[in-house]
């Protein structure tokens, strides 16, 4: 059974500091903050390197592809599918998996990111980024 | 500092209503602060300090006013359902430092009456940090615990079966508790055959939505020995918050590895010396997970220790939440701490029913998680003793 996408995703909260981050998932790019000082990606993004402290954070953009670390199918309600995906880059962040047979989905599994629009068509709110199984999957 | 054996509970109480439409949330603190200085043989004028969590409608202030308090010590600590727990320790810092002699604690809800449950979107203010980057994702308590469980499955091989067990445990012992919400005792096959909520959580792996609430009532050692009720000193207490560590995130532990590590080494005491543990239940992976972290087996054999009645008051090794727990008896609020602190008591006291009561039960384990368990989280671990 398909993932139902006629759910409506709640709008994000947004902040000045945050407007590199929609304006690239509005462009079909998902940008990370990576720290000059450590060497570290981090996500969700923050001024200070949750690491190492230091106030040298960058956008730079992901690759937009890894795996399922973890997921859950919510049945209760209009159906969809919650999941923190491990980026190519290191960080693990919190997602939907969209576009996908929500039976076959696995831990591990290959993804690449896809971008939907949250709120709906009278109240449009910014795109954000989902996965969806990557079709070059091998294992 | 230490706080072992510097103070004690002397008085506890549990609402006895489980559905309470006709109650305002105010009114059910209130009753239940009076049953808890009754049953210490208290009054409200000897309170001096008073601690409330999140639930307490205007917090400290606005409940300090309604409840008609003189304190000269308050503490509105929120660590979500493990509030209550950290109250406690946090009531034996300020007693030992002088700032008060008896501290109130209440928490009470209605959230079966208000139509809140853990399968509704999480709602949280303006300006959390993480908000713009997850709620458009719909997480709710249900989904979050389920992903820590479907991790630690493929982590450890932990089983829907095994996790049935604990539900299976909690209804052995509503059977024997008449407040109970739940009283029926079901089979690993009635957990598995109820309908999946969020996978692989099903509707019986989750607790129950009560209304309801409770108190306790934490004294000084001078107070607590002029009063007519058994002597229960607190012997260690810890506590710890976890996240997602700037993503690195781990969701096949709690902060319960060390909140219970602080605690065990205050009290000097370890897991194997413990008679009963109230653990917090909001979904079965929440005990399970709990129990590896806090040493009483290892890391991945949850599954394996929670099987087969080892949870089960007479039967097993470590009976755990005798009153039936937040998934059978009580769970007000979404707040399961309040109610863990109040069977332990029960416990340490020879009052809990005689069907589930622990023999020669002198030193027992509390232990709360608020928060998502699969995400943020507060952990609270507190260790009793009958004296």
């Amino acid at each position: 059974m398909a993932a139902n996408e006629s759910r409506i995703m709640a709008i994000p909260e947004t902040h000045p500091e945050h407007e590199e981050y929609w304006k690239a998932a509005a462009e079909g790019k998902l940008i990370i903050k990576h720290c000059e000082s450590c060497g570290e990606y981090h996500h969700y993004p923050r001024v200070l390197c949750p690491f190492c402290k230091s106030e040298k954070t960058t956008w730079k953009e992901a690759k937009g592809t890894g795996t399922i670390y973890t997921y859950s199918v919510m049945r209760k309600g209009s159906p969809y599918v919650i999941a923190f995906v491990t980026l190519d880059e290191g960080p693990r962040m919190m997602t939907n998996i969209i576009d996908c047979d929500w039976d076959e989905l696995h831990i591990d599994q290959r993804v690449k990111v896809a971008f939907m629009q949250s709120g709906n068509q009278n109240n449009p709110g910014p795109c954000v980024p989902c996965f969806t199984p990557s079709m070059t999957e091998n294992s | 500092m230490t706080i072992k054996g510097r103070a004690y509970i002397a008085g506890a109480f549990e609402h006895p209503m489980r559905k309470a439409p006709d109650k305002s949330v105010s009114a059910i603190h209130a009753e239940c602060a009076k049953g808890a200085l009754a049953d210490a043989g208290l009054s409200f004028a000897d309170v001096d300090g008073y601690f409330c969590a999140g639930d307490a409608p205007g917090g400290v202030h606005s409940m300090v006013d309604y409840l008609g308090l003189d304190v000269r010590h308050a503490d509105g600590t929120d660590t979500g359902g493990s509030s209550y727990i950290a109250h406690v320790s946090h009531a034996a810092q300020a007693i030992i430092s002088g700032k008060c002699n008896v501290a109130l604690i209440t928490m009470g809800g209605r959230p079966r009456s208000e139509g809140r449950s853990g399968v509704k979107q999480k709602i949280v203010g303006a300006n959390v940090p993480e908000a713009p980057f997850e709620l458009t994702y719909g997480p709710t308590a249900v989904n979050e615990y389920a992903m820590a469980t479907m991790r630690h499955m493929h982590e450890y091989g932990t089983t829907s079966e095994q996790l049935a067990w604990v539900k299976v445990a909690a209804s052995h012992h509503a059977k024997h508790n008449p407040n109970a919400m739940l009283r029926d005792v079901v089979t690993v096959e009635d957990v598995l055959s109820s309908p999946m909520i969020a996978d692989p959580l099903h509707r019986l792996d989750c607790c129950v939505v009560s209304d309801g609430g409770g108190a306790i009532i934490v004294v000084s050692p001078e107070i607590a020995k002029s009063l007519n009720r058994p002597l229960i000193r607190v012997l260690g207490a810890g506590e710890s918050s976890k996240g997602l560590l700037g993503g690195k995130a781990d969701l096949t532990y709690s902060g319960a590895v060390r909140s219970g590590a602080s605690a065990f080494a205050e009290a000097g005491v370890n897991s194997q010396d413990i008679k009963y543990a109230s653990i917090y239940d909001s979904f079965t992976i929440t005990v399970l997970m709990q129990l590896e972290d806090l040493g009483f087996c290892k890391k991945g054999e949850g599954g394996k220790f929670v099987a087969d009645g080892n949870l089960i008051s007479g039967v097993g090794k470590l009976p755990i939440n005798t009153d039936g727990g937040g998934l059978n008896n009580n769970h007000p609020s979404g707040r399961g701490g309040m109610i863990k602190l109040i069977e332990a008591v029960r416990q340490l006291r020879g009052e809990s029913h005689p069907k589930v009561q622990v023999n020669n039960c002198d030193l027992a384990l509390v232990h709360g998680t608020g928060g998502g368990l699969a995400s943020r989280h507060g952990s609270a671990t507190l260790i009793l003793e009958r004296v």
